[in-house]
């Protein structure tokens, strides 16, 4: 096994240099790098079958890479333990996981008692929305204690190498999220009244107003908070399909993890389902690891996301696919192609159009669902708790930011640290960022006048968005400040002030969805583009494909110069001439030109099975025959089937089990929910026990 | 027979009610069974761990449990519903004098009922349950025949057989009083509609003393409330039930074993009891549980827990069922009070009250019914609860 699934350059990331460990795999030594996780370790090595199940021998491998569910377990040192939370030590012996454990011979313990602690407020989760909240109650003094489940600050924030959209004076728009969460973990770390536990996930809510957590790892502590703040994110909503549990079918947050966090090349190619921003941004991601994108299905007519991050995988050669869906993952023991389909107004795959394309990974990417339990435990036990950020809605990192300080605000009040909260400027300036996409407008694409050098705002639909305006020395670009959902309009003619052409719109847009048309001098305009694919993907004297703005080809054209300065952050900016008519039009640079699928030989192993639970592999028939049976409680299928009685704790296969039931025309009013029931994720009994050696 | 007469009707479709509803069908009986729950088994049955024993400390619950184990050892066989049933055995462990004596003096009486049970000193103990800590360990018992399956599954199973056999079940409906006529109860009101028979079952569990007392029978049932949990599952090493009886400050006994998924279920007796119907978790279980069964079981320690619930154990005075007809009023069979062993009692409850219906009731029956008819004096004292 060699080291060639490492990402070793990347255009926005740089690997950290480490120290390597060595570790054995079924019995194979391997090399990994210290502080990695057992996951992006062997995803590193090539191995993604992390063992087999009990109960079928199905492959089992990465699933959510979150700590969330169990479907990554291997033995390592003989215990069984989560791959993607788990870091590699010197000298581990990690073996799949193919049978149920043997526990290790184990010497009697000595024991401590549980800590209590009582603090002020308990934050669970330190993403956007935690971090903004406890910054807010660390300026005031309020005694916090942040914990989250990750070895480091930043929530979802760390796996995300874009820009934010936004507005710049508010939150960080034009900021790559990586160092938004640098930025905010500066903020609370400054604060003496916070402390801060990493590495410690929050497990239980318990009707005596306490919250257990375990502690670095490996203590339990009951922590008893005044206030209390689930600040918890979201999780991936799953998806019913033929073979959606073959190792390679995981959710765009696992895969973020793995190329972003990890920086493992964990696919040599993609297929995305879901167009949402979050699949529009993980293809992205893809294609700036070096994977290449198969292509990219959307249910609906239209992509969900924003459409400046859909232009943008079409402009760089993503095919995208509305109104279809997912057929199957395929695959001996691991995904090998996936088929799709076109569907019907009534969700129904049209017979003939089934498409088949060859990937090693389908990333499902179809939506997010609040991570809210302890929020509800909590108010059914009547603690004083809120909810901010993804737990209590669905939207963007900006918007949860802005969540978080209001939330913090309404604590603080609730202690006493403020006489009344004035939050409604920051509620109004979140309501603006939690906005959907509204009206696309048409692109002006008129030829520039010659003499002239003007920014062309590729980006023609409304979003809450203008770091662009923000960076103009000139002034030239204009949003009404009232509503930054509005698109960019240019107004060096209304001021009467010209262009200098410093590039910094371009660099700043989030879209990556500005260019520069320079016409001062004599032949064809040059045309400035933006291009985020690193140092050496693209030289002068290249010849490229540019596109429109929303992938179309324009024709090939020779790249005059590639600059990478400072300023531009990573972003590098390509120029090529252009004839007077092209220039405006031109979007992009298209990176990478697949071969037509009908030339790919695919080889067919089509499972007929269709997973709801993948703790207990429960299949969707198996879920149906009892609904129609007449089966109205969850609890009783749970019963029957072992559904939701798993590792996960049910948190994957409950929604799809609801949605069984609305696809067979039951009611939910008519259906009885499964009781959540703690923990959270699984213990080992010695923590709660206080075990030491003796 | 109408839609709204039958000859039996049942309140509660758990533990008792589920398996008293399949005996009394086989015995070709009209049943109705009521549950205010959206199916089987949702009160308090799924909260049980699923031990199933024998081995109690007086002949009736003896007789009850040796039926139970007859039904529970023989459904999978007789019935094809996977039940998860293992002959696993009870041990109770001894490492101190009061608890070896304790279980000493019990041997006689269960033995004296055929229960295949004995006394092992350490060493062979070892034997039986080799995780056990050796520190301090001097011996217990072991009785073969006792052992363990899903109540949930059980239930369900009960259920299943008992509707093909033309039961009734009506789930979703709350029992809001037992139509009385001329001082007999002759049927059961509920949200929905009047039911009417002649014997009317109150096997409402924990809600058993409020169902009694809408036909004026006081029943002397409080719940308190338990704690319980399961692990992940690992490679079977524990074959029985293991019960510690020792009590500690805030603890009285505890008890685990390895079902037959390979998940040790475990639960724990809190000192003083909590009373009254909260089933909501607490911070105070798994730290107390866990400190007990890893100094116990010290492999324990590295075993992941799952899952934590609570339940009601519907507790009558002297710690034994009431099961027989109410003095006060006709035709109202109380089969109430199990004390936390509705699951493991439930079989052969059901089997007892068909009998009583029947009237075809073993002399062997008439001692049983004899000791926890409703109307004793409450004043003995279980000793294994």
């Amino acid at each position: 096994m060699g080291m060639e699934q490492r990402i070793q350059t990347h255009p926005i990331l740089t690997p950290e240099e480490r120290n390597r460990v060595r570790l054995a795999w079924e019995g194979s030594d391997c090399f990994a790098y210290e502080g990695e996780t057992i996951s992006a370790a062997l995803f590193a090595n090539g191995v993604r079958v992390f063992g087999h199940h009990i109960k079928d021998q199905s492959p089992q491998g990465i699933y959510c890479a979150n700590g969330q569910c169990a479907q990554c377990t291997v033995l390592a040192d003989g215990l069984p333990v989560k791959a993607c939370m788990t870091l590699v030590k010197e000298g581990m012996v990690i073996e799949p996981a193919n049978a149920l454990p043997e526990l290790p011979e184990t010497s009697a313990s000595s024991f401590t008692a549980v800590e209590t602690i009582e603090v002020e407020c308990l934050v669970i989760g330190g993403g956007p929305a935690g971090l903004s909240a406890v910054d807010e109650l660390g300026k005031l003094g309020v005694s916090v204690l942040l914990v989250d489940d990750k070895h480091r600050l930043g929530g979802k924030l760390v796996l995300q190498t874009h820009r934010f959209f936004g507005s710049i004076n508010a939150c960080y728009a034009g900021t790559r999220g990586i160092d938004i969460a640098t930025k905010l973990e500066g903020l609370v770390r400054d604060h003496p009244s916070v402390e801060i536990w990493l590495d410690s996930t929050a497990l239980a809510v318990f009707s005596d107003g306490l919250v257990g957590i375990l502690k670095q790892g490996n203590e339990y502590a009951l922590v008893r908070p005044k206030t209390l703040l689930v600040a918890a994110g979201a999780r991936e909503k799953s998806l019913i399909f033929q073979g959606n549990t073959l190792p390679g079918v995981y959710g765009a947050g696992a895969f973020q993890t793995l190329v972003n966090r990890d920086m493992v090349k964990a696919s040599n190619r993609l297929f995305v389902v879901g167009g949402g921003n979050v699949g529009l941004i993980a293809a992205y991601h893809a294609l700036q690891a070096g994977i290449e994108v198969a292509g990219l299905v959307e249910a609906m007519p239209k992509c969900g996301g924003y459409k400046v991050h859909r232009d943008k995988l079409a402009r760089f050669g993503v095919p995208i696919m509305t109104s279809h869906t997912v057929l199957s993952a395929n695959g001996d023991g691991q995904v090998e192609s996936v088929t799709v389909a076109a569907i019907d107004e009534n969700w129904n795959p049209i017979p003939g159009t089934e498409k088949q394309f060859a990937c090693d990974t389908v990333l499902v990417a179809v939506g997010l669902d609040p991570v809210d339990e302890f929020y509800h435990k909590a108010a059914e036990y009547g603690m004083q708790v809120f909810a901010a950020g993804d737990a209590e809605e669905i939207a963007e990192a900006s918007a949860a930011i802005y969540s978080g300080k209001i939330k913090g605000h309404d604590i603080a009040a609730e202690l006493g640290y403020l006489e009344a909260t004035s939050t409604e400027e920051w509620a109004e300036i979140a309501e603006v960022l939690k906005s959907k996409p509204g009206a696309v407008i048409l692109e002006d694409t008129h030829p520039i006048e010659p003499g002239v050098v003007k920014p062309i705002f590729h980006c023609n639909e409304e979003i809450p968005c203008n770091p662009c305006t923000s960076v103009c020395p000139q002034g030239l670009i204009f949003i009404e400040p009232e509503d930054i959902r509005l698109v960019p309009k240019y107004i060096a003619d209304e001021i009467g002030k010209e262009c200098i052409a410093c590039n910094k719109c371009i660099t700043i847009c989030p879209g990556l969805a500005i260019t520069l048309v320079d016409a001062r001098k004599e032949g064809d305009p040059l045309v400035t583009i933006p291009y985020e694919f690193g140092p050496g993907a693209i030289e002068k004297g290249d010849m490229v494909t540019v596109v429109d703005i929303e992938g179309k080809a324009l024709g090939q054209v020779q790249v005059e110069r590639v600059r990478l300065t400072r300023a531009s952050d990573r972003t590098a900016l390509v120029q090529v001439h252009a004839s007077d008519s092209m220039a405006p039009r031109i979007a992009g640079i298209m990176v990478q030109d697949l071969e037509p699928e009908s030339k790919i030989q695919l080889t067919e192993r089509i499972t007929d099975e269709t997973i709801v639970c993948r703790c207990e592999r429960v299949t969707l028939q198996e879920i149906k025959d009892l609904i129609a049976a007449g089966s109205r409680d969850i609890n009783e299928i749970k019963g029957l089937t072992r559904a939701g009685m798993g590792a996960c704790g049910g948190k994957t296969c409950q929604p799809l089990i609801q949605r069984a039931f609305r696809e067979l025309g039951i009611s939910p009013d008519e259906v009885t929910l499964n009781v959540p029931r703690p923990l959270f994720v699984e213990v080992e009994m010695g923590v709660f026990a206080g075990a030491g050696d003796e | 027979m109408s839609k709204l007469t039958y000859d039996v009707i049942i309140v509660g479709a758990g533990s008792i009610g589920a398996p008293t509803a399949y005996f009394l069908a086989q015995a070709g009986l009209q049943v109705l069974v009521v549950d205010k729950h959206p199916s089987v088994g949702q009160g308090c049955n799924k909260a049980a761990i699923g031990g199933i024993r024998a081995t109690h400390s007086d002949p009736a619950k003896i007789h009850l449990g040796q039926e139970s184990i007859r039904v529970f050892s023989t459904w999978k066989e007789e019935h094809g519903d996977d039940i998860e049933w293992i002959a696993g055995g009870y041990s109770f462990v001894a490492y101190r004098e009061q608890e070896e004596r304790t279980l000493r003096n019990l041997l006689v009486i269960q033995k004296e009922h055929g229960l295949n049970i004995d006394w092992y000193d350490k060493e062979e103990f070892l034997e039986i349950v080799p995780a056990l800590n050796p520190n301090g360990l001097i011996g217990g018992t072991y009785s073969s025949e006792d052992g363990s399956a899903s109540p949930m599954r059980s239930a369900l199973a009960f259920y299943r057989h008992a509707k093909s056999l033309g039961a009734r079940f009506h789930f979703g409906e709350t029992v809001t009083g037992l139509a009385l006529a001329n001082g007999k109860v002759v049927g059961v009101c509920t949200n929905k509609e009047t039911y009417y028979s002649q014997v009317v079952i109150n096997a409402a569990g924990a809600a058993a003393s409020q169902v009694a007392a809408m036909a004026g029978v006081d029943v002397p049932i409080e719940p308190d409330s338990h704690e319980a949990g399961i692990t992940e599952p690992v490679a079977p090493f524990i074959k029985p039930m293991l019960v510690d009886i020792r009590p500690t400050i805030d603890s009285a006994n505890y008890y685990f074993y390895q079902h037959a998924t390979g998940q040790i279920a475990f639960c724990i007796t809190p000192n003083p009891p909590i009373k009254g119907t909260d089933r909501r978790e607490t911070s105070v279980f798994l730290p107390q549980v866990s400190r007990r069964m890893v100094d116990l079981v010290p492999k324990l320690r590295h075993i992941k827990v799952r899952r934590t619930w609570r339940g009601l154990y519907p507790m009558t005075p002297d710690g034994f069922p009431i099961v027989g007809w109410a003095k006060e009023v006709e035709g109202l069979l109380l089969a109430v009070g199990m004390c936390g062993q509705g699951y493991m009692l439930g079989p052969g409850v059901g089997v007892l009250l068909t009998h009583i219906i029947q009237d075809s009731i073993s002399s062997e029956e008439k001692d049983v019914l004899a000791h926890l008819r409703p109307d004793r004096h409450y004043a003995g004292q279980e000793q294994l609860k």
